[in-house]
């Protein structure tokens, strides 16, 4: 009854009555929890010459980095020092979310096998998860958090930038939008930044902590799969080999403005070769995937 | 089959309907004033409407699809079909000017027009943005950007210095 007028609601004797009438029709009453298919009337035909399960495997990676981050950021709600940051974190999160349910609906449709965006955030297990792991672990602190947010916001903007002319046109479009929502993430990052590191001597030395945190997984932004490879020899992704000198310019310019400097640090070494866009992820993986798949699990396909 | 002029005439209404829909987060808003309806288009009587959601977590665009099928159908357009549409990305330049009226009447300050993009990395802003948002209420451009993100993804918070008010800013994406 969504169409029910003033006059037809004043109808009802309370207000929950017509709530309950408009349930009626097989709708959900509540706000925002009617999770239909972000890519619902979009053509996602696999553009002829793309490899589909390349192109899946890919948007994979990408939704998991925004799935994962989004998490994290989730979990800053309510421990946020001020109200105005945690707003500012709940809606980065949810701008992610909202990245991450394209690509995964993308992923499924590009590979095959018609995989929904639940049966991909929920269903899979750690190994599966192709997210960096720059994106899951935890944060030490608001410095901490401030130091990975700007890491993984400029070089996410860095890549979603390029990839706005990619071949798959659903890519395309969704790397279009995110780019323009990646600024602001990045913007609020950097300006945080700046403002810790060139504020008193305290919290200089916890945002040069942050740093120090975050450096080790830096590397592994830039070091590409097969997959990548392939798809950007083919127009369809891009190597993140090739994001380095925006990244570098990025943070030499945040850092100036703070009077930081980047910390001289090991990467977080791989094992046997492999790291997050192979499915090896750091302990703290395991914890971030039993809160965020709990209530998927202990009822699936439970709807509300 | 319709004539060409009664398919006008559907095309017609169906825009009056479809557009007319308010935005559930900016309810002073239609979704014509939004910029997000894209097309309508007609063939064997039912109509096919094509929607852009305004960023990609914007939670409003399912009540949005529901809203618009649910009063087509009620309109007598039997079998409306809501479509997304994700190119080109929805800009706030799209918003009619009507739309910036409305907002400004609601106490909210619209988007100001985007700079084109220069070719190259996009910018960035380390500091407080300028040209300043003029107050919606007293109409000073003597503000500040109190919090860049504010309750729904598209606003972000400033206070006017003048007036002494907060108000909300739609931002420019």
């Amino acid at each position: 009854m969504s169409t029910a007028s003033t006059e037809d609601t004043m109808g009802f004797d309370t207000a929950y009555e017509s709530i309950s009438e408009e349930t009626d029709t097989g709708h959900r009453w509540a706000f925002g929890t009617g999770f239909t298919d972000p890519l619902a009337g979009v053509d996602t035909t696999v553009p002829a010459g793309v490899d589909g399960a390349d192109l899946g495997a890919y948007c994979l990676m990408l939704g998991d980095d925004a799935l994962v981050m989004s998490h994290r950021l989730q979990q800053w709600l309510a421990r946020a020092p001020e109200l105005e940051e945690e707003t500012a974190l709940a809606n980065i999160a949810l701008d992610l979310l909202g990245q991450a349910r394209l690509l995964l609906s993308r992923a499924g449709t590009a590979d095959g096998t018609e995989r929904t965006e639940d049966d991909l955030a929920f269903g899979r297990g750690e190994r599966e998860f192709r997210n960096v792991r720059l994106a899951e672990v935890t944060d030490g602190d608001f410095a901490g958090l401030i130091g990975r947010l700007i890491v993984f916001s400029a070089w996410r903007l860095a890549l979603l930038d390029r990839l706005r002319g990619s071949a798959d046109p659903v890519l395309a479009a969704v790397a279009a939008q995110g780019a323009k929502e990646l600024t602001y993430h990045r913007d609020y990052a950097a300006q945080w930044l700046i403002r810790l590191g060139d504020g008193t001597g305290y919290s200089r030395e916890r945002m040069a902590r942050g740093l120090a945190a975050v450096a080790p997984l830096v590397p592994e932004l830039f070091e590409p799969t097969a997959v990548e490879r392939r798809l950007a020899a083919a127009g369809v992704g891009v190597d993140p080999a090739e994001l380095r000198n925006e990244f570098d310019a990025v943070a030499s310019v945040v850092l100036g403005e703070a009077e930081l400097d980047w910390p001289d640090v090991a990467a977080l070494a791989r094992v046997s070769g492999q790291a997050g866009r192979d499915g090896v992820h750091t302990e703290e993986m395991g914890y971030l995937l039993a809160e965020l798949q709990s209530v998927a699990r202990a009822m699936p396909g439970a709807t509300w | 089959m319709v004539t060409e002029a009664a398919a006008t005439e559907l095309l017609t209404r169906a825009w009056q309907i479809a557009g007319g829909v308010p935005d559930p987060e900016l309810p002073m808003l239609t979704l014509a004033d939004l910029g997000i309806l894209r097309e309508i288009s007609l063939g064997d009587g039912h109509v096919t409407v094509s929607l852009t959601p305004t960023y990609s977590g914007c939670p409003a665009l399912v009540e949005m699809r529901r809203e618009v099928a649910a009063r087509l159908a009620a309109a007598g357009f039997a079998d409306a079909q809501v479509l997304t549409v994700l190119s080109p990305p929805w800009s706030t330049d799209l918003i009619s000017p009507d739309g910036r009226r409305k907002l400004a009447a609601a106490g909210i300050a619209p988007p100001r027009s985007r700079a084109a993009r220069r070719d190259g990395p996009v910018p960035l802003t380390l500091f407080a943005p300028g040209p300043q948002v003029a107050c919606p209420r007293c109409g000073s451009v003597d503000t500040l950007q109190t919090a860049a993100f504010s309750g729904t993804a598209c606003k972000d918070l400033h206070r006017c210095r003048a007036c002494g008010e907060p108000f909300e800013h739609v931002k420019e994406v």
